[in-house]
């Protein structure tokens, strides 16, 4: 790519993924309906013209029902990734600013959260809140805002020592002018690219409960569905109900990495000059 | 205007070394009052509390016998920091950095030598000594009386150094502002100081 700089690069590449997951997202909502049509004239089809990820035993067609799949746990992790990336900003600001007691007790709960493992917390949550698309956004918003919670603490803290916001305070810069302007820029990429980077983990864990029978129903078109309803099938040969859904959901995974990652890299300072 | 520090005594939380003891210092706005001493004294302890970003462990910090905590919004005593890259936040551009400043005077941007094609930039863009002189000029507001220079041109050339503080002496002369510049090089503070102010070490 001769005549782009490295920032139009990265750009070009944020852009490229988005664009992806939009279009995965749109066209799964567009078939819906046409990914639970059932034909048994067409049944257990392999791969190819027009079933490009084949049929399985009911005649529906894969390729259609990956989309609607995938597009389901794109909307769960967009919806379970921005409550907990606000759930977490909101913590960690808190910890940070609101004294001793309320940072402690933020940071048990952090570690308590932490500490217990991450599927079996999200299972419970799940299951408590009555299981299928709202105890799987519960599940996931519940379980993923640690990490960034503690992030923005961090920062914030840090950012209450630097010199430059003590400075700012001497300059008689108001509270709320010090929280706009020197501590918003940067929190924000940190919250921004925290958020698409909870992605990837909500889908998967969207998609690993559902694999187990804790999340969503088995007549919706999910891609947990999909894998544990196609495991069945593969001792049959049928390898492409499993393998096409697969590569696809680890295709959406990594293109929210690349544009979690792309994004980091267009909103440092630093790499204006790359 | 007179800035007066009583018996101050401090040290960084208990148990800790005991930097300053007992140490009074009088500073009115027509002066110009050099600190001298070798390195580990307490030099910035000092100025951080007259500035009022420290507090004493005894003793007060008087701006015309009134405490200078009591000052709220603008802080009249004004610190310019020895690094001026801790000093400006590296996601502000320089022109947001110098609006901070109490209505910063044109003069004293261009006295600073500041170029306008500077005020574009992020401070990783800008080199120490052309960053140390929009911090200096950020300090030079409207509402400045007193401004503690801490080391403020140890990383200048001999040319920019002269530079800075000849602009600097005029400008306080002709506003009345009370200068302490703390420096370990006496012939800069013979210089520039109408009075010299031995800090002694704390045994």
């Amino acid at each position: 790519m001769r005549g782009f700089n490295g920032r139009m690069k990265t750009a070009l590449l944020f852009g490229m993924a988005v664009a992806f997951l939009a279009a995965v997202t749109l066209a799964g909502m567009v078939f819906s309906e046409e990914a639970l049509l059932t034909d048994f004239s067409r049944k257990n089809l392999g791969p190819g013209i027009p079933y490009l990820f084949g049929t399985d035993w009911l005649g529906r067609d894969m390729f259609l029902r990956t989309l609607t799949g995938l597009s389901v746990s794109i909307r769960i992790g967009l919806l379970a990734a921005g409550v907990s990336s606000v759930l977490a900003l909101l913590l960690g600001v808190a910890a940070a600013t609101m004294g001793k007691l309320a940072d402690s007790v933020i940071t048990w709960i952090i570690d308590l959260v932490m500490g217990i493992p991450h599927i079996l917390l999200l299972i419970l949550i799940a299951y408590a809140c009555g299981k299928g698309f709202k105890g799987v956004v519960i599940g996931v918003a519940l379980t993923h805002w640690t990490s960034l919670a503690r992030l923005i603490r961090g920062e914030v803290l840090q950012l209450k020592e630097a010199l430059y916001i003590k400075t700012a305070r001497k300059l008689g810069v108001s509270s709320f002018e010090i929280a706009w302007k020197h501590m918003l820029p940067h929190l924000f990429p940190q919250f921004l690219v925290g958020l698409i980077l909870t992605f990837p983990h909500a889908i998967l864990h969207e998609a690993s409960i559902t694999f187990l029978g804790f999340g969503l129903p088995p007549e919706q078109p999910a891609i947990g569905i999909i894998l544990s309803e196609s495991m069945k099938y593969l001792a049959m040969g049928r390898w492409w109900l499993a393998l096409f859904p697969g590569l696809l959901l680890v295709l959406t995974v990594v293109l929210f990495d690349v544009a979690g990652e792309s994004l980091r890299r267009l909103l440092d300072p630093g790499s204006a000059h790359k | 205007m007179v800035l007066e520090a009583k018996n101050i005594s401090f040290r960084y939380g208990k148990d800790t070394r005991q930097i300053l003891k007992d140490f009074s210092l009088q500073i009115e706005s027509h002066e110009r009052v050099g600190i001298a001493a070798p390195s580990g004294f307490g030099k910035t302890t000092f100025c951080k509390i007259l500035s009022g970003y420290e507090r004493p462990e005894a003793g007060e910090v008087l701006l015309d016998g009134v405490p200078l905590s009591d000052y709220k919004g603008y802080c009249p005593v004004q610190m310019i920091w020895q690094h001026p890259e801790q000093a400006v936040n590296p996601r502000l551009r320089m022109r947001e950095v110098l609006k901070e400043g109490d209505e910063v005077e044109e003069r004293v941007i261009r006295g600073l030598g500041i170029e306008e094609d500077w005020l574009n930039r992020f401070p990783a863009e800008l080199s120490g000594g052309e960053m140390q002189r929009f911090c200096i000029a950020r300090a030079l507001g409207k509402r400045t009386r007193f401004l503690l220079a801490d080391e403020i041109s140890t990383m200048l050339d001999l040319i920019t150094q002269s530079q800075i503080w000849n602009f600097l002496v005029e400008e306080v002369s002709r506003r009345e502002i009370g200068l302490l510049a703390v420096s370990h090089s006496m012939p800069l503070l013979l210089r520039v100081s109408t009075r010299i102010c031995h800090l002694e070490p704390e045994k």
